[in-house]
């Protein structure tokens, strides 16, 4: 018999909250999760803002589990946390049936946070002389330094599988462990990937989403050195602002989105409670260039309509599209366009709308955020909002539900995300079929 | 219903320590000769570990079209490695890509569909060129000489190039690699350490095994010769730091005496294909893939489990992928890293399923030659097996002649050993983070 995946459980940290419901609603009520940084001093930064995570102790979710994960990083710490409430959600914390060599993990999850504080005083022993003045790096004297000033958790906790392993230890996931790092596509690349392990008969269960925190120093130092934030260090909480002709770039969020993904039959056993059906996946490369997305969205074409056909549906089936929209100028252009162009005359009647105005772009763990909010689409028949919108641009004119939440029916989304270097992955999820 | 279809290995790409390029490589092994010496890349002295496994000598421009120069600026150490072992799987493969064609290699148009050629590519934790990043750090100096994020903030980030995140994103050796040779199709990166490259290529065969996918060019590179790469390792207290003076015999997997691993660098792309496109463009099989397998070890993040039971789980799944058991395979590959609880973790592991059959059968290690390459240490290990079997020959694995007492793996010490070898199987593991992985060949048969 076919197998098919479904998701049966969801959890979330977010710079909104932590509760799948109040962020929701916080989501359909617009609001803005951006604010100054905290986590570190960025007044003098190009961008001095982010959404970052708030009121957050793994305590609070683990209880006296957390012991277990001492010395796990910011982003282990979102993923266990997310993934515990949505293995609550999933009803599997009382459920004793599971064979655990049947459960495995997959994720996106981004390489925890470097321990700038020491790597920069090292560079300073290893770069200046005694009077103080810059000299080419001294390796021996670095690595003195080095051996002095850092944490050896820290640089452990640093390698991107380490959050998997987390879950594996807390979870007791026996079954295949792998995390995806395609930058901004990530998760969604996760969960793609992750519903054909089930597929193929390789896991009856997969916990799955991404997980990542790039608010550090030098996170923050890449982004701003490419000019992909937004600067409006004045106008922080409506700096995120995704197919607005203002837009100036994408505003780094934190965070962690979780889903556990089941086979259909496997689900229906334990009476679980089915929230909706990955129906389509599918990624691609622009193998274009490292800088710049194909001009003509040829990847993200690409990647739709692989999705449309592992889904056996076409763009008629699509009711909304939760888009990559990250409010860069390219990305927003393009992706106007790959809808466009793939979509063709339906593009102007499907709503399209990117949460990443509200909560920014949680990098590795955006996809799989996006996905959560497209299963509350279809359950409550809402569509969450663009917010901070006024300025409409030519080159993004399709229906991107500016600044209000829209009631409409939701049976069928498209979700994108798209990394730097040309990384393209869509997913299509649907309510579970009343004929089957 | 899923389709299986059958997956062949057509290509191998290297780059080692011992060499670059399938054939070096091999030689290089059969000869017994060490890829471990004295770091040269930088003055090694600060550090505990001064040794390690580093590429020989190679230019960019022999595995790249002209037009594609102006990208090295962008590439990190890891992703130049990435897009060589991608350039000599190729031709190994004798795929006549955008590369090949656009380097005079091969008249176009290109012998597979560019939609239809996807990337699996396993990735580490690729470490910022630290002359380049020290150096911009230093910069926001204080007058007290402290380090001022204000000043980093407001001028010293400038010392950095605008691209500068680009090199170090472990998806950009998938992306250059896609763009060099147009392969446009399923593209993903693993980033599971030593785990990276048999997890690739398992999900690369699963890829062509569904039909999404004809050809998939799958592995891992990673290098670890950077003074950060190396200090951390060094702080976990997994380096061999007491053999500095005696770089060959450094690397001693499943020793009686083993005193830690050697970090190195390198790596492996293999070209995974169906068997039908295979034979529809006439193309060398080296062997059948027929099995994959993961799995997890829950008892701990940060050490391997005391029973190695996400390994043994991961070599049962692949056997059984592979209608397998442990009486038909004819070569094991082991990891073998060098520690002295990862060794003893995989041992149990290959003892729990292959008990004493592990007696019979001929082993493969080749960190005892090039030590530990991260990422890339899985492709470069199948592509040996793969080797293996294509010569029906069991090469030596350096530096196992006094082994741990509980190992039982049967390692050839001296002269290569003709074997019949039409199954066998190798893995690869994280050394914190729990993941595990085997994968299992089979000599090619209609």
């Amino acid at each position: 018999m076919e197998r098919r995946v479904v998701i049966t459980g969801m959890g979330w940290v977010t710079p909104l909250g932590h509760d799948i419901e109040v962020v929701w609603q916080c989501m359909l009520a617009g609001e803005s999760g951006i604010a100054p940084t905290t986590l570190f001093d960025a007044r003098t930064f190009p961008s001095s803002f982010a959404a970052e995570v708030k009121s957050f102790s793994l305590e609070q979710f683990l209880k006296s589990d957390a012991d277990k994960h001492r010395g796990a990083s910011r982003n282990t710490q979102f993923a266990l946390a997310a993934a515990v409430t949505a293995w609550e959600n999933a009803g599997l914390a009382q459920y004793m049936g599971l064979d655990p060599t049947r459960v495995g993990v997959y994720l996106g999850g981004g390489e925890g946070p470097i321990d700038f504080d020491p790597c920069a005083a090292a560079a300073l022993a290893g770069c200046l002389d005694e009077n103080g003045e810059l000299t080419p790096l001294d390796t021996v004297k670095w690595a003195q330094a080095a051996a002095r000033l850092f944490d050896s958790t820290c640089e452990l906790q640093q390698d991107p599988n380490m959050a998997g392993g987390h879950l594996a230890v807390q979870f007791n996931a026996q079954g295949p462990n792998l995390n995806t790092l395609t930058a901004c596509a990530a998760s969604t690349q996760a969960i793609g990937e992750a519903t054909r392990v089930i597929l193929y008969g390789d896991a009856d269960m997969m916990i799955s989403g991404g997980t990542h925190s790039m608010i550090h120093p030098l996170g923050i130092t890449g982004f701003n050195r490419l000019t992909a934030l937004s600067t409006r260090n004045d106008e922080y909480s409506t700096a995120s602002r995704p197919f607005d002709r203002t837009r100036d770039g994408f505003v780094v969020g934190e965070g962690a989105a979780i889903v556990v993904l089941e086979e259909l039959e496997h689900a229906r056993r334990r009476d679980a409670r089915i929230l909706a059906e990955i129906v389509g996946f599918g990624s691609t490369a622009d193998a274009f260039r490292i800088t710049d997305i194909h001009e003509e969205g040829r990847g993200a074409i690409a990647a739709m309509q692989a999705a449309l056909d592992d889904a056996g549906l076409t763009t008629a089936d699509i009711d909304y599209i939760s888009t990559h929209g990250t409010g860069t100028e390219e990305n927003d252009k393009i992706e106007t366009l790959a809808i466009r162009r793939l979509f063709g005359d339906r593009a102007d009647k499907v709503p399209v709308s990117s949460i990443k105005s509200m909560i920014g772009h949680m990098i590795a763990a955006a996809g799989a955020a996006e996905l959560i909010t497209c299963v509350l689409a279809i359950r409550d028949g809402v569509i969450p909002p663009t917010t901070n919108y006024s300025t409409p641009d030519p080159n993004c004119d399709l229906d991107c539900v500016p600044n209000k939440a829209r009631n409409c029916e939701v049976r069928t989304v498209l979700s994108n995300s798209f990394g730097f270097g040309g990384q393209n992955d869509t997913l299509i999820i649907r309510a579970l079929s009343r004929r089957l | 219903m899923v389709r299986k279809r059958r997956v062949v290995v057509t290509g191998l790409g290297v780059a080692t320590p011992l060499g670059i390029g399938i054939e070096p490589f091999w030689d290089a092994l059969i000869q017994k000769r060490s890829g471990i010496r004295r770091i040269g890349a930088f003055d090694p002295s600060g550090l505990a570990a001064r040794i390690a496994g580093e590429l020989p000598p190679f230019s960019l421009r022999d595995f790249i079209p002209k037009s594609y120069r102006k990208n090295a600026k962008v590439m990190s150490r890891d992703i130049m490695i990435a897009v060589v072992c991608a350039y000599l799987a190729v031709k190994d493969a004798d795929l006549a890509t955008k590369c090949i064609i656009e380097r005079g290699e091969a008249t176009g148009p290109p012998n597979l569909d560019s939609r239809r050629f996807g990337a699996n590519i396993g990735a580490g934790l690729i470490c910022a060129d630290l002359h380049e990043l020290a150096g911009a750090l230093a910069t926001a100096a204080d007058n007290d000489r402290n380090f001022s994020l204000a000043k980093w903030g407001a001028e010293g980030m400038d010392n950095l190039t605008p691209l500068w995140l680009l090199k170090f994103l472990p998806n950009m050796l998938a992306c250059h690699v896609t763009i060099v040779h147009d392969a446009q199709a399923p593209s993903n990166t693993i980033t599971c350490a030593e785990a990276a490259s048999h997890l690739a290529i398992g999900e690369a065969y699963r890829t062509i095994a569904r039909d999404d996918a004809d050809v998939c060019i799958c592995g891992g590179a990673e290098s670890k010769i950077n003074p950060m790469a190396i200090i951390r390792p060094q702080l976990w207290g997994r380096l061999n730091t007491d053999d500095n003076d005696a770089p060959e015999r450094a690397s001693r997997p499943f020793g009686a005496h083993r005193r830690g691993m050697v970090a190195a660098e390198g790596g492996g792309l293999v070209i995974l294909e169906s068997l039908d496109h295979a034979h529809k463009r006439g193309a060398r099989i080296y062997a059948e893939v027929v099995g994959f397998g993961a799995g997890a070890g829950t008892e701990s993040w940060s050490k391997p489990d005391s029973k190695g039971r996400g390994l043994s789980l991961a070599i049962r799944n692949a056997l059984a992928d592979a209608g397998a058991t442990h009486e038909g395979i004819d070569l094991v590959a082991p990891f073998g890293c060098g520690t002295i609880e990862h060794d003893a973790a995989e041992m149990a592991a290959w003892n729990e399923v292959f008990g004493s059959r592990l007696d019979d059968v001929y082993a493969i290690t080749t960190r005892g030659a090039i030590g530990n390459n991260g990422a890339g240490s899985g492709a470069i290990d199948f592509a040996a097996m793969v080797t293996a079997l294509q010569h029906n020959t069991a090469p030596p694995s350096l530096n196992t002649e006094n082994l741990d007492p509980t190992c039982r793996f049967r390692f050839v010490q001296d002269d290569p050993i003709d074997a019949d070898i039409t199954q066998a199987i190798s893995v690869g593991y994280a050394l914190a983070g729990a993941q595990n992985a085997a994968l299992v060949i089979r000599r090619y048969q209609e």
